[in-house]
């Protein structure tokens, strides 16, 4: 069984120059702390409530707009909920199903990729099938199918990403670990007499972890990315928790006359998850890991 | 060659299997299908009245080798709620999505081609770094939040295309437009890295001390090999796009498959739901074995694959 296709597909490649490199990483970096310490410590520094609602304060505009009110800088959603406080809650999400369906797909994947690249043969044929039945899988309908059958909730969601995002973990495990399986460290471990699990654990992972670590920004951009699609389409994170996705969706009805309570959390979708591509694309020339196949 | 594409079907009929029979079980995952089709306000009896009629009382292999068994010969059975066959409704909805795909690819082919060669002819200059910029940010872009900004924009503030339905063909213009964006990134970076290692291979050097023009070498010998992971991916992507349009034709409710697949989610009509997951999937392993197949004709290296 050769290559399946897709494999060369979705890797996006390094940084034109080394100095947009360099300047992207450090912004990326500064995005991606940002929304941490919003995640961490947002809500305690803004006064309002994510939750409670206020009827008679509804859809007040942002500081910058006419008609705005002190105590929102953000303005109201449509029932009269901060916006800010919200964004700040959202933020929280947003990490959280990023970096559980990270671990999740991530074990997954690497388990798969690492079986299948170091065992070759028969074990990689299967791990290889998997790949392309998961590659075949469509993930957004699953995913939907998957949540409107069983019901919403915050976890249902992170293991629904988690059993269908471990496809490039997979494949960029594999494919390290093929080539780091005949290095010389490897045989030295094998000579002093270590077992599988040992050289498995201690020589292969550490040293593939770089390639790793690239594939883990990448994933857990689009698990935030396919989070706030499932919340949007209403078969995510349930109301009343302010996720990204969810404020878009309940701000649709309102935003041909306020168009600011979809741009401001579809903004702050987008920064993050450029931010955190950017982290990975400076890992990438960082750990020189843009020679992969 | 022909053992090449005679491996790959196999290989596909076989991923094809797979798919089905985890479609199947994904429609079992939420427990009781007949308690959730009789409805919330049912009685025991109805909820046995309907286990009978739609044949749920029967163990469950049975009605996997059933269902099975028919969907090879394309019978899907009946929607629960279209009070239509599932084939039929399938049959409907899918030149939509297919037109909506098409469209889609042909837009991001058409802006990412230029873009990426572009990008690699002035390598490392300010427009390099924009286009490297442009694919970052299209990265980051949520496609559904991607559509409703082109409502506002396109549809309300300049009012020159139809916010949303079926009809027209205008009406597959901004769908196919959210659509390309997920294409872009990929394929402008995937252009732009083949260019690059294209200009700077030994045939480009002899081309050039051949004396050819410049644009004799860009498009007739530099193109030309960079488009070989052009054109394979091109194809893969059109699977991932079909897939992916269940979010796209929602928001812009374009009757498509995907939205068929979204209706179905939401009134539980779980053999629309196996039938949809199963043709996007069988529509993603004729693409990938096309690409292939593609591949091999575009460079000879690969046909003893």
């Amino acid at each position: 069984m050769s290559e399946p296709i897709a494999i060369q597909a979705p890797q996006p490649s390094s940084i034109g120059s080394s100095r947009i490199g360099t300047a992207g990483f450090a912004i990326g970096i500064a995005i991606v702390a940002l929304v941490v310490a919003a995640a961490v410590v947002g809500n305690a520094l803004v006064p309002q409530d994510p939750f409670t609602q206020d009827l008679g304060n509804r859809l007040k505009p942002p500081f910058w707009m006419e008609g705005s009110q002190a105590g929102h800088p953000l303005g109201t959603d449509q029932l009269g909920r901060d916006y800010l406080a919200r964004l700040v809650y959202g933020a929280r999400i947003s990490l959280l199903i990023g970096i559980m369906t990270v671990i999740t797909s991530g074990l997954i994947g690497i388990t798969l990729g690492v079986l299948g690249g170091f065992f070759g043969g028969r074990v990689d044929d299967v791990v290889l099938f998997a790949i392309t039945t998961r590659l075949s899988i469509p993930v957004v309908l699953v995913a939907l199918a998957v949540v409107g059958l069983m019901g919403s909730g915050l976890g249902l969601v992170v293991a629904t990403l988690g059993l269908l995002l471990w496809d490039r973990f997979a494949v960029v495990a594999r494919a390290t670990t093929m080539q780091v399986r005949n290095h010389d460290y490897v045989s030295a471990a094998w000579c002093a007499g270590a077992s599988t699990s040992h050289i498995l654990i201690r020589e292969i992972l550490p040293n593939i972890a770089s390639h790793l670590a690239v594939v883990a920004t990448l994933e857990m951009a689009l698990a935030i990315l396919l989070e706030a699609a499932l919340s949007f389409l209403g078969l995510g994170v349930p109301p009343p928790l302010p996720s990204w996705g969810l404020m878009i969706a309940e701000g649709k009805d309102y935003m041909f006359f306020s168009p600011w309570v979809i741009m401001i959390p579809g903004v702050a979708l987008l920064v993050l998850v450029l931010g955190i591509n950017l982290v990975g694309d400076g890992l990438r020339n960082l750990l020189g890991a843009e020679r992969l196949r | 060659m022909l053992r090449l594409i005679a491996r790959r079907l196999a290989l596909g009929v076989l991923v094809a299997l797979t798919v089905m029979t985890l479609a199947f079980l994904l429609t079992r995952l939420s427990g009781d299908l007949a308690v959730s089709i009789a409805g919330p306000s049912a009685t025991q009896a109805d909820v046995e009245i309907v286990r009978k009629a739609y044949g749920l009382d029967r163990p469950l292999y049975i009605q996997f080798f059933a269902w099975t068994g028919r969907a090879m010969v394309g019978d899907f059975g009946q929607s629960y709620f279209f009070k239509d066959s599932v084939a039929n409704l399938i049959q409907k909805r899918l030149p939509i999505t297919l037109t909506l795909g098409l469209v889609g690819l042909s837009l991001a082919l058409i802006i990412s081609l230029p873009l990426g060669i572009l990008a690699a002819l002035r390598e490392n200059t300010w427009i390099d770094r924009s286009v490297t910029m442009f694919t970052m940010v299209g990265q980051a872009v949520p496609s559904f939040w991607l559509a409703l900004i082109l409502m506002i924009v396109l549809g309300l503030q300049l009012g020159i295309l139809p916010i949303s339905g079926t009809g027209t063909w205008q009406h597959f213009v901004m769908p196919g437009i959210v659509l390309a964006f997920t294409a872009i990134p990929a394929l402008t970076r995937l252009t732009r890295s083949g260019m690059i290692e294209a200009m700077a291979s030994d045939y480009i050097r002899t081309a050039r001390a051949k004396g050819l023009s410049r644009a004799r070498i860009i498009f007739k010998h530099a193109l030309r090999n960079a488009a070989i992971p052009v054109v394979s991916i091109a194809a893969v992507q059109l699977g991932f796009m079909l897939g992916g349009s269940i979010v796209i034709e929602t928001v812009f409710a374009l009757h498509g498959v995907g939205y068929l697949g979204w209706e179905s989610i939401a009134k539980n009509d779980f053999p629309v739901v196996q039938a949809v997951v199963l043709v996007l999937a069988v529509f993603y392993i004729g693409l990938t074995l096309l690409a292939d197949i593609l591949n091999a004709l575009l460079d000879p290296r690969l046909r003893t694959g």
